[in-house]
Formats: C-alpha cells, structure tokens, sequence
C-alpha cells in the first residue's frame, strides 16, 4: 500500500465496522419547520426553495431596491404572509420564527433578515428575530 | 441518484448552499448599474422618465401643524426613545424666524431627494443612492452605519438608528446599525400613491403640499412650479432638490 488517501482509508474503516452514514441512519435529528398557515402550493417546489431560497431573495430585493420592481414572486413579504404562525414566544403571536429559526438554527446559519424585516404579517407588535444562532 | 434524491437536504448540502450565498453577495453589488428606460407597468424599472417631486406652500403650512410628522410616523412605522438630539425625524417642522423684523414661517423639513446628492457623493458602500426617478434611498442591506451621508447633508434629514426595532411595517424595514430618512414613501410611489405626508396635508390644508412628476409638464406640481418663484432651500449648493418651496415672502 503505497498511498490511499486519509479520508479514503476512514471510509473503509467506517463500511467494516458497519456504521451507517448519518444522514441515512435515522437516529439524526433533523429540522421540523412549521407547515406554511395557508398549506397552499409555494411559489416554487420546496426542495427548489430550500436550496435556492436565498439567492431568490437577495436578486429580488436588489432589484426591488434600486429599481423599484415590485411584486415579483420571490419576496420577504410574502414568505411572511404564508409562513407566520402562531408563536409561544412571542405570546402566541404570528411570526415566523418557527418556520425560519428550525433549519437555520440546525445549521448554524446566522439570520439577519428580521433584525430589519417584521416577522410577522401586517407588522405585528414585538415580532420576535427568527432563528440563527444567538451571538 | 433519482432526482428526488438529487434535491434532498441534508445538512452538509444546506451548509454548502449557504457557503455559495455569501461568495455572491460581493459581486452582486456591482450588478445594479444601467438602468433600461421604458414605461412603466408593474414589474418593470424605474426610469429617469419621471423625476418626482413635492411643492410646499409656506402660505398655507400654518395651519399643518404637527399633521404630517404624525402621518410620517403611522405611515413608516419611525418612533423614537425621547431623545431629541439621536431620536429619528424623518420630517419635522421647522419654524423660521427673522430676527429683523420678526416674522416666523414654519415649514416642513424632510429629505430633499437632491438630483446632485451630497450624501451618495460621499457614501463608501453604495448604500446611499439615487433612484432613476430622483429618490434618494438607503439601501440597508449594504449600509455599513458609517454615517458620513449624515455629516455630509445639509438639511440635517439622516438619522441613524442607535438601537434594535421591533414591530416595523411589513413595507418599511429598519434596522439597528443603518442610517434612514425619509423616502418619499417610495413604496406608494410605487404602488401609484402620493405620499403619506402629502395626502394627510391635503386633507388638513388643501394645497400646503403638492406632490407629482416635475418632468410632466402637465401635472399639477409642474404647473404649479411654472408659473411660481420657488425656492431650493440652501440653493447655494445647487442640489436641485425634488422638494421645493414657495410663499416665503
């Protein structure tokens, strides 16, 4: 054996002794967010927005800024207006934090969206920040 | 792998898309040059076509009183800590008084939205703009809060919040750690409104403020402006400033 490559060699170990790889095993806890309030059909499919979510939002919001095109699909509004849900929070008020906060926390992706933006539809009195971890 | 598969999240997927997000948020600060001119229906830019304005009539704005500063404040959601030297106005009455003769006129005070602004001159980010259709705006998400837009202003309309907000409206975020002011409610410009302070001063004092497209000539602010002597407040600085003035003497 001249030169397997380190991670190579880890893999081979993990087969032999028989552990899963984790994403597959089960026993991970994964993220559960909050079911949209309105359950009607998002504006793309949920695998497309949970990957692509952010690059829809940051386009749209330059575009919306500097040029004034507004009422496209992808806005922060209306993820707010589908989203929110009642939370215990923020004294069962409508946000969505419960929604944003459960994968961004999982993946310790910072949210700077809502120290801005208001959580919750219509503006709401003391929208909670949704998610990210604390700093 | 199916395509199901393809499209399914883990964690290590939702790390590496959000790794791709920040790479582009450096170059996506350059792609806002060039702005297509065209009419415009909804969905499509703004164009230097219109070029919005607002005409005050100090003759009238006696009688405003404190009116539009409280539609201001309904209307975008800005409220302060009762501090009067850092607490945000995006307009305020100011009253002018000379000293020879003693005369006073108040008038209302709120971005100039300048076609030369000093405040774009000097900001570092971008941050600070001008609009094509001469509204000048904050873009909080590039605002560093350097302030120096607020230094270079000579109307004193900048203001910079010092401290976390909650409960902003849905159409006007604000943020701890950016600069603001007034701008021209912009999202009712968009939608085809007049701003909130223009229409809470018409229903106060009908014509103290007219607002509309100063390059129409057949709307009623350029009419009003043609045939008026008009003031540019500091007009020294030849800003060329949207908000214009008439009535002083």
């Amino acid at each position: 054996m001249i030169s397997i490559p380190r991670i190579l060699f880890v893999f081979f170990l993990l087969a032999a002794s028989g552990v899963p790889a984790a994403a597959e095993s089960g026993r991970t806890p994964v993220p559960a967010p909050a079911k949209a309030a309105k359950g009607e059909q998002c504006v793309e499919p949920v695998a497309d927005m949970r990957r692509n979510h952010m690059q829809y939002l940051e386009h749209e919001r330059d575009e919306t800024m500097h040029k004034g095109i507004r009422g496209r699909k992808h806005s922060l509004k209306t993820c707010v207006e589908c989203h929110a849900v009642p939370t215990p929070a923020a004294g069962g008020a409508k946000t969505i934090e419960p929604f944003c906060g459960e994968c961004h926390q999982y993946a310790a992706v910072s949210l700077d969206c809502f120290q801005c933006h208001t959580g919750s539809p219509g503006g709401g009195t003391a929208a909670i920040p949704a998610g990210g971890p604390k700093r | 792998m199916s395509d199901k598969d393809a499209m399914e999240l883990t964690r290590r997927r939702l790390l590496q898309g959000a790794a791709a997000a920040v790479l582009t948020l450096a170059p996506g600060v350059t792609l806002l040059v060039g702005v297509e001119t065209s009419a415009r229906p909804a969905g499509t830019a703004v164009t230097a076509k219109n070029r919005w304005g607002l005409l005050v009539d100090l003759t009238k704005t006696a009688d405003l009183g404190e009116t539009v500063v409280a539609a201001c404040r309904a209307e975008n959601g800005w409220t302060g800590h009762n501090r009067p030297a850092s607490d945000p106005q995006w307009i305020r009455t100011v009253t002018l008084k000379d000293p020879k003769t003693g005369g006073t006129k108040s008038l209302p005070l709120m971005c100039q939205h300048c076609a030369h602004p000093p405040c774009v001159d000097v900001c570092p980010t971008g941050a600070s703009f001008k609009r094509a259709d001469g509204i000048v705006l904050v873009d909080r998400h590039i605002c560093i809060g350097c302030r120096y837009c607020m230094m270079a202003c000579p109307f004193g309309v900048r203001f910079f919040v010092h401290e976390e907000v909650t409960g902003q409206k849905p159409h006007m975020p604000r943020g701890k750690g950016t600069v603001e002011g007034c701008t021209l409610c912009v999202h009712r410009i968009d939608e085809g409104k007049k701003p909130a302070c223009v229409e809470a001063a018409a229903a106060k004092a009908p014509g103290a403020m007219i607002f509309g497209d100063l390059n129409d000539p057949n709307s009623e602010i350029a009419k009003a402006v043609g045939r008026q002597v008009v003031l540019r407040l500091r007009g020294e600085l030849g800003l060329d400033q949207g908000v214009l003035y008439k009535g002083f003497a």
